[in-house]
């Protein structure tokens, strides 16, 4: 691919880009995190929660499980390694926006270190070494930026999320370094490792997911409350830790209290 | 036992307690939730490492949880607001199905802890106890965090609360005690009746 057309295709992006952050912008601006669940979608999502665990019941969890015996851990490890590897100059780009230096050097050296010493990122030699992980992305950017968490989403195939958190999924996609230094079919090889990295993580969790998906009354209630709680803390967003549910509020006091 | 008396009751109790003792009989100190943690982790620990077949780690596990956690008052959280209509033997019966249900589910948790381990951070103080964040490493994935919440206002020191990245044991237990009863019109007993078979399936 010549130079001029990475140059247009990058350009493209970025005006994609600042179109979906103002829509995203505009589209939660009326209300906040602090509201616990807000999810006035809730009759869609339903409709999406049971398309998805449909398709993992016929489709994916048959495949993880398959996927997660039949490789040996050492190459699973490897394949997750590599997805999680390509997933540092995201990161990286992430870091500077949220002006995150030690998350930029963090993610930096990472990316370095394991594709040197790691071959090309299929062992993790950062963390042998003992660096810290880093992870972020443009929803957690937006989020320091000020975004409200926006309304609950269920999306189809990829499961919970807020309207803040999708933007960031699909900015995420547009203004990966990655997808503009390697041209196809090389590009491929990203897609296929996270696809795999993915089911990977499907097949070593299936207890957890299982019991979520299978095992809960009601597994949309379920996994909305677990994702939402999740996301919160790894944002750090302890301001919109579930009011009414406040986790150091005392038990003993009155269990039965609302 | 604690749970067949009536929230007016308990709280009489409590405060007469207060009066008498001045200092709480359950003051708790952060060495001894931290040693009370340790203990549990080195325990998790063991069983996790010692390679016995999946079966009997998951029995070990339940058995664990069923030493460190303050089970009961877990039921009475989970049960809620719909706790206050319910008859003391309802009560009863929701926590005896409630113990087996929690152990089974969370010791069949702790099974993915099979080949890492679990460390032991920080501790501080919280309103009610003491806040004990511990690390687990396993295999393939970044550390993450697992924090329990101690009292010793059940009489003995034990873990009332865990949070796994966040999400809160108690919390998520609610909601589904809520769905159970909503799939069962809101009718206690046969709510009870489904947390059984869900315990044991």
């Amino acid at each position: 691919m010549s130079l001029s057309s990475q140059v247009k295709r990058f350009t493209k992006n970025i005006v994609l880009l600042f179109c979906t952050v103002i829509v995203a912008g505009c589209a939660t601006n009326s209300f906040g995190s602090g509201d616990a669940i807000y999810d006035p979608n809730e009759d869609r999502n339903r409709k999406v929660h049971a398309f998805n665990v449909s398709l993992d019941k016929k489709f994916v969890r048959p495949i993880a499980t398959e996927y997660s015996s039949a490789l040996p851990d050492v190459i699973e490890d490897s394949i997750s390694n590599f997805a999680s590897n390509l997933g540092q100059p995201s990161i990286l780009v992430n870091s500077v926006l949220q002006g995150d230096l030690q998350g930029v050097s963090l993610s930096a050296t990472r990316f370095l270190t394991n594709s040197i010493l790691g071959v090309g990122g299929l062992f993790n030699t950062a963390e042998k070494l003992g660096l810290k992980e880093h992870d972020t992305d443009f929803g957690e950017t937006l989020y320091k930026w000020g975004a409200e968490e926006g309304e609950y989403v269920e999306l189809p195939l990829l499961g919970p999320a807020t309207v803040r958190s999708t933007t960031g999924i699909i900015v995420d996609l547009l203004i990966n370094p990655l997808s503009y230094a390697v041209s196809s079919p090389e590009s491929y090889y990203g897609t296929l490792a996270s696809t795999s990295a993915g089911l990977s993580a499907r097949g070593r969790y299936t207890s957890t997911i299982d019991s979520i998906l299978y095992e809960s009354a009601d597994s949309y209630a379920q996994a909305r409350l677990i994702y939402l709680q999740n996301r919160r803390f790894s944002l750090g967003d302890r301001g919109s830790v579930l009011s009414a549910d406040n986790p150091y509020s005392d038990p003993y006091e009155d269990p039965y209290a609302q | 036992m604690r749970n067949n008396i009536t929230r007016r009751k308990f709280v009489a109790l409590a405060s007469s307690s207060v009066a008498i003792a001045g200092t709480p009989s359950w003051a708790l100190t952060q060495v001894e939730a931290r040693n009370l943690i340790d203990s549990l982790v080195a325990k998790i620990n063991s069983v996790i490492g010692s390679g016995k077949p999946e079966a009997t780690m998951i029995k070990e596990l339940q058995g664990i949880f069923r030493r460190y956690a303050d089970v009961q008052i877990m039921a009475q959280y989970a049960l809620g607001v719909d706790g206050r209509r319910a008859s003391a033997s309802q009560k009863r019966a929701f926590g005896k199905a409630f113990e087996i249900y929690i152990a089974r589910k969370y010791g069949k948790r702790f099974r993915e802890f099979v080949g890492g381990k679990v460390e032991v951070k920080s501790s501080r103080k919280t309103k009610v106890g003491y806040e004990v964040k511990t690390t687990a490493t396993l295999r393939g994935s970044a550390p993450f965090e697992v924090t329990f919440l101690v009292s010793s206002k059940s009489g003995k020191d034990l873990f009332f609360n865990m949070f796994i990245e966040g999400v809160n044991l108690l919390l998520t237990e609610r909601t589904e005690i809520g769905a159970l009863l909503d799939r069962n019109g809101g009718k206690i007993d046969k709510m009870i009746a489904d947390l059984e078979k869900l315990a044991d399936p």
